[in-house]
């Protein structure tokens, strides 16, 4: 283990990084790739607005438009939002439940390397004949009929990635189940690992339907099947309802996480336990659970009929039940608490209304007789760029800037942190509130232009103009980030100096090991019960022993890159011109099954931390 | 969980009580692995008579085979015993929402 003996140099950490199985580096290179992801889905994105900025704009083609929000929508989902959130919970997760690492590091390693893998070969579709053009979405009729291999990068890119995101989700459930330290029930975990045991479990669900949708696709396309054209014989709806029963609730993948970091923010910073814990849990579980029933109500312009449009707006509109109970536990949190307006607490607070009036727009679209008016409009754009942007990129930034210095030990700048923020939050609300008016006034979605004369020229221009507020929010981040790291001015335990959770109760960043000894959690907010009896640390649960640690491994990489061959083979197998792709499916699924054939046969223990390479000085004073 | 260590170094304390729960289990083991060959043998049987309405045969079969895989499950992968319930909680949360979907499917989708 390279914590051991630690080479320097820029191979040595290379290597290290691809062969870690340790839980914070792997969310170090989810957070990396994940924010590089996020800024080329804001590139999109600033594209879409320039080329919108004035009617009849000619910067980009209709095609390249189409391929422009395809790639934007796609990349902030899976690439960018998913990733930077899966990153914060392998960084934050396993220290506040007093675990050592995850319970499976290997399939850590492995997941994060699907992913990134999954979301280089989406992405190469722009230097390889075009990017899909079938919208994030890419609802059968249309994506089948799709020229070029466009929509093949996006059904083998999401399939990849796919994968990386079902194990770390698994990963996460077991290591929830299995892994608490000793006192640390179900209701006495942090609110975060709530979310993220919830999420998890979302992503065993739902990521299955969109594995089976993505498979039909692929042989629709590949091989010719019919499983959605309608002439063949064919129901082109089963892609909408297979992609929208995991579509729906990858929103609550998205937004949960959020909601768990902006309770702790809340909490820390209002110096107050989290008004309603219990009531919040039952919150996140049953948001969880009504995910999976509501669905259609991304189809209700359909045809589905009245009944089935009933049941689904009744069922939508039951979200808000549990969604209004978190609002409220959040406001009360604040209240009477000594509250401190830090970064991350600006844009928890800001978050709250923002994040409210998105849902109140979802109430509004849930009501299936409206839906027709508002269906396909900027008004749609408007919502979920509320409640994404609102409430997803608002609770990463807050997130990103609460747990910095748990992951990389160092604290980022507040002033310019909140120039960020103001940047940001201005910009968003100046990019995204006029698009509610945009809808209603009649512009539709995915339109690549639009002509002068029907009262849309000044809003677009504000909403353009807004869109580069947040680009320049961003840049000030990324500069407050190499600042801070160049600096690099260490911090301690808890530089917050309000932390209430077991991550702050050991150092930053946690060593390798994270816990000497195994936490014994008392209560609720374990580390600020034992502050408030006036101690520095927390009350071991088993004596100094050794410590098992796994071995890091070469082989995650592998197995990715051989599935990542593959699918170059896979993807232009339909054309009759190339010959070679069987061979290189044959090569890149040999690399695939190989690695795993290598990893199955060859023993790998482990290692042992030894007690008295752990023991300091304070151990040994007290054993003499 | 029910082969739960005792705490206690000595290996005969508490051996009288264990064996008579084995010999219990094992009892359930084996009325319940003879019912699952009866329900199969009832399956087989109805199918072969070939007098009975399919309208009959179809649902019974189903329901049969819903009760073998709770036998399977609860008495041979012990989910009776204690220490199950996250297992159950997922299990049949899968289930509600892995039938809700066929649910869906064969109402509103295709007739």
């Amino acid at each position: 283990m390279s914590t051991y003996a630690k080479k320097q140099g820029f191979g040595a950490t290379l290597w290290d990084f691809m062969t870690t199985v340790d839980h914070k580096k792997i969310a170090i290179l989810y957070l990396i790739s994940g924010g590089l992801f996020f800024i080329l889905g804001g590139l999109e994105a600033m594209f879409i607005r320039i080329q919108l900025a004035v009617p009849d704009n000619n910067f980009m083609s209709a095609g390249t438009f189409n391929e422009m929000i395809t790639m934007h929508g796609t990349t902030m989902i899976f690439l960018a939002a998913m990733p930077i959130l899966l990153g914060i919970m392998n960084a934050v997760m396993p220290l506040q439940i007093g675990a050592r690492d995850v319970a499976f590091p290997f399939l850590n390693s492995l997941g994060f390397w699907l992913f990134f893998f999954g979301g280089v070969v989406l992405n190469l579709s722009w230097f390889m004949g075009g990017a899909p053009d079938a919208g994030w979405t890419s609802y059968a009729s249309l994506s089948i009929h799709s020229q070029g291999h466009g929509v093949d990068f996006y059904v083998l890119g999401l399939q990849i990635s796919g994968f990386g995101t079902l194990i770390a989700g698994i990963n996460f459930l077991v290591t929830i189940i299995n892994m608490r330290t000793p006192g640390m029930t179900y209701m006495r975990m942090p609110m975060f690992t709530w979310t993220t045991f919830v999420v998890s479990a979302l992503i065993l669900f739902a990521f299955p339907p969109l594995t089976v949708g993505l498979t039909l696709m692929l042989f629709d396309r590949m091989f010719g099947a019919n499983f959605f054209d309608a002439a063949a014989g064919g129901n082109t709806i089963i892609w909408e309802h297979l992609f929208w029963i995991f579509g729906h609730p990858e929103v609550y993948i998205l937004i949960l996480p959020a909601f768990g970091i902006f309770s702790e923010i809340l909490a820390t910073f209002s110096r107050k336990r989290l008004f309603g814990y219990s009531s919040m849990v039952f919150a996140t579980v049953l948001i969880g659970f009504l995910g999976f029933m509501v669905w259609a109500h991304h189809m209700f312009t359909v045809g589905l009929g009245p009944i089935a449009n009933a049941i689904f707006a009744v069922a939508t509109m039951a979200i808000a039940v549990p969604t209004g109970i978190k609002i409220f536990n959040w406001i009360f949190t604040m209240w009477g608490g000594s509250v401190r307006f830090t970064v991350p607490m600006l844009y928890a607070v800001s978050f709250i209304p923002s994040f409210t009036m998105g849902g109140v727009t979802g109430i509004m679209l849930a009501a299936a007789p409206a839906d027709y008016q508002y269906h396909d409009s900027y008004f749609v754009v408007a919502h979920f760029h509320y409640v994404i942007v609102g409430g997803v990129v608002l609770g990463i930034l807050a997130g990103i800037t609460y747990y910095w210095p748990k992951i990389f030990g160092t604290m980022l700048n507040e002033t310019l942190g909140k120039f960020t923020f103001w940047f940001f939050l201005i910009g968003f609300h100046l990019t995204f509130f006029i698009q509610h008016f945009l809808g209603l006034w009649g512009m539709p979605r995915r339109v690549f232009t639009y002509l002068p004369g029907q009262g849309w020229e000044t809003s677009n221009l504000v909403s353009t103009a807004g869109a580069i507020f947040m680009a320049v929010g961003v840049i000030i981040l990324l500069i407050n980030i190499i600042i801070t790291s160049v600096k690099n001015v260490r911090v301690g335990n808890d530089p917050w100096e309000d932390g209430r959770t077991l991550e702050w109760s050991i150092p930053s960043p946690p060593p390798f090991y994270n816990f000497k000894q195994l936490p014994l959690a008392r209560g609720l907010d374990a580390y600020w019960i034992e502050k408030m009896e006036g101690k520095k640390e927390m009350t071991p649960a088993e004596p100094l022993g050794d410590i098992h640690m796994p071995n890091g491994s070469i082989i995650p990489i592998c197995i990715t890159i051989g599935l990542f061959v593959a699918s170059f083979g896979a993807l232009y197998n339909m054309d009759a011109d190339k010959t070679w792709t069987v061979p290189v499916i044959i090569i890149g699924l040999l690399i695939t099954f190989g690695s795993m054939l290598i990893r199955s046969i060859k023993d790998d223990h482990g290692f042992h931390i030894h007690k008295e390479d752990l023991m300091d000085d304070k151990d040994k004073e007290v054993k003499a | 969980m029910a082969n739960q260590q005792s705490n206690s170094a000595n290996p005969n304390l508490n051996l009288e009580y264990r064996r008579k729960q084995n010999a219990e289990e094992m009892k359930h083991q084996v009325i319940t692995f003879s019912m699952m060959i009866f329900f199969t043998l009832i399956a087989f049987a109805m199918v072969a008579m070939e007098t009975i309405s399919r309208w009959f045969i179809i649902p019974v079969i189903l329901l049969l085979a819903v009760i073998q895989v709770i036998f399977q499950l609860y008495y041979f992968m012990h989910m009776k015993h204690k220490g199950h319930e996250t297992i159950a909680l997922f299990i049949y949360s899968g289930l509600t929402v892995g039938l809700i979907t066929v649910l869906v499917f064969l109402t509103i989708v295709w007739l």
